[in-house]
């Protein structure tokens, strides 16, 4: 249910205000993991140092989002939709600030990489997992930008493929580091970037159930896909049923 | 006649709200204190209730809320026979306390009332001693034989109240020289004086400043151990913070009740929404 506006209008400007800067924050924290995703494929050092030196802002947005949610939770008491968004902004914006973090490990291992000549299979594997966190995180920030919950579902339905791509990518590395034993140190800072590529995709998802939280009202993290299907999307079962098998 | 006007001011009504939405009913009878089913109010010709299916819990503190003129008042004192002071006022439809009809022929309003306790807006003690308040109803009704028995009932009736501390040394001085909250807390005594069944508060509190509305709220909770409440109140924050359901009342139509705590979290109605959320309707 969308809703109009406020009878006090300055209610409604502080509500869209955070809502922006959330937004922004997302903004930021989506360039990021794009560079450090670049930085990684590319093994460009610089971009690296660069993405591990770039998480201030975010921190930054983050701290004061927190602040306007409380300022406003005690001056108006929101309630119903009001409240929900206020909560899920709160939840997002620590998961954003999480997934900074992770992009500035990124960047360092990058860095740490540098031009190091890697096995073919590694690359590729990497790269699928990094491509696929990446537009996990643009689908759940464009989820929650127009508080689309049928979107944010898709996501947290892609986001499995994430372990999958993770546990192929490990394989890989295993094998590669029982090749020759000067690989490991190397294979360990990839298998740290692809461990962060995870979270990344983990922390889109849980964006994704806020989404569905502010649209839903009904709290769906911890419940399968196919409970919240039967929850709150029971005319989907039918047609998704392939989708799942 | 009266079913004509209901029909014709039902086709003029806004169309928006068809059914009461959420859990107007109690699933377990024996949990039941009072029910109405397809109540009406009119004023004269003009319709001020549409239709209100709604059950009142044991033990429960039930909120009515919603804008000015949405006829939660005008629901409240239907269920004791308040309107009937009214003389254009008229009630249809069926109103059960314990499964007995209230407007049946049989049924004496004052001893209803005497079951169905009402406290108002403003507090509103007689101009009597603080003792004298309290002992009122009791000796009206009968219900004590002696001044030892009747001393009992007053200091058990202030203490239920919470006021027995701050006046047990001054009860023979009037009533109206208390405070806002003490006055509106002397009412309560003299309410639970008769032994109610069912407490009727309209906006109890909305005279008092926030301390006595923290110690009437207080003191409601403990009440609802032995009593039913239910209170009429614009603040939603009140709503919140007492009641168990919360029942949304929207020109004269029940639009939603559920518990609180869903109802302000994630109401099922947008006409709901809009209200606790403070937007245009």
């Amino acid at each position: 249910m969308e809703n109009g506006d406020h009878i006090l209008q300055s209610y409604d400007q502080e509500l869209e205000e955070i809502r922006s800067k959330a937004l922004e924050m997302g903004g930021l924290v989506e360039k990021q993991v794009s560079n450090a995703l670049q930085a990684v494929l590319e093994r460009d050092v610089e971009l690296g140092e660069h993405v591990a030196s770039s998480d201030a802002d975010i921190n930054e947005l983050e701290v004061e989002i927190d602040e306007e949610c409380a300022s406003i939770i005690a001056r108006r008491q929101p309630a119903a939709g009001d409240l929900r968004l206020l909560l899920s902004i709160i939840k997002i914006t620590t998961d954003l600030e999480r997934i900074g973090d992770e992009a500035e490990q990124i960047g360092l291992y990058a860095s740490q990489l540098g031009n190091h000549v890697s096995n073919q299979g590694m690359s590729a594997q990497l790269r699928h997992l990094g491509e696929l966190a990446h537009s996990l995180l643009k689908l759940a920030l464009d989820a929650f930008a127009r508080m689309d919950d049928e979107q944010a579902m898709d996501v947290a339905k892609k986001s499995r493929r994430v372990s999958r791509e993770f546990d192929d990518l490990s394989r890989i590395l295993i094998t590669h580091m029982m090749d020759d034993t000067r690989n490991i140190k190397n294979a360990l800072r990839v298998i740290w970037c692809a461990r962060a590529f995870e979270r990344i995709g983990n922390h889109s998802t849980n964006i994704c159930e806020f989404v569905i939280y502010r649209v839903k009202g009904k709290d769906i993290r911890h419940t399968s896909l196919k409970k919240i299907r039967k929850k709150l999307y029971p005319e989907t079962l039918k047609d998704k049923k392939s989708d799942d098998e | 006649m009266s079913t004509e006007i209901a029909d014709k001011n039902r086709d003029e009504f806004d169309i928006e709200i068809l059914n009461t939405v959420g859990k107007p009913f109690i699933d377990k009878p024996e949990d039941i204190k009072m029910a109405t089913r397809d109540c009406d109010v009119f004023y004269g010709d003009k319709q001020a209730i549409f239709g209100v299916d709604l059950d009142i819990g044991k033990n429960e503190i039930i909120a009515m809320i919603g804008p000015s003129g949405c006829g939660k008042s005008t629901y409240l004192r239907a269920l004791n026979r308040m309107n009937d002071t009214i003389e254009i006022c008229r009630v249809s439809g069926s109103l059960t306390l314990d499964g007995q009809d209230i407007y049946s022929k049989k049924q004496d309003p004052v001893l209803l009332r005497a079951r169905v306790g009402m406290v108002f807006q403003k507090p509103n003690p007689f101009p009597k001693s603080i003792y004298d308040n309290v002992a009122y109803g009791a000796r009206l009704h009968g219900l004590v034989s002696n001044k030892a028995d009747l001393d009992d009932l007053v200091e058990a009736s202030l203490t239920k109240a919470g006021l027995f501390k701050e006046v047990k040394d001054n009860l023979q001085k009037p009533g109206t020289g208390l405070s806002g909250g003490q006055q509106q807390r002397l009412c309560i005594a003299r309410t639970i004086a008769v032994d109610p069944e069912v407490i009727l508060m309209d906006e109890p509190t909305s005279a008092l400043d926030p301390i006595a509305t923290a110690i009437i709220e207080e003191l409601m909770d403990e009440l609802r151990h032995n009593y039913t409440i239910a209170i009429v109140t614009h603040s939603m924050q009140q709503a919140a913070r007492i009641s168990q359901r919360t029942a949304y009342f929207h020109l004269g139509k029940l639009v939603e009740v559920n518990a609180t705590n869903d109802v302000f979290t994630n109401p099922e109605h947008q006409l709901t929404e809009n209200y606790i959320t403070g937007r245009f309707g």
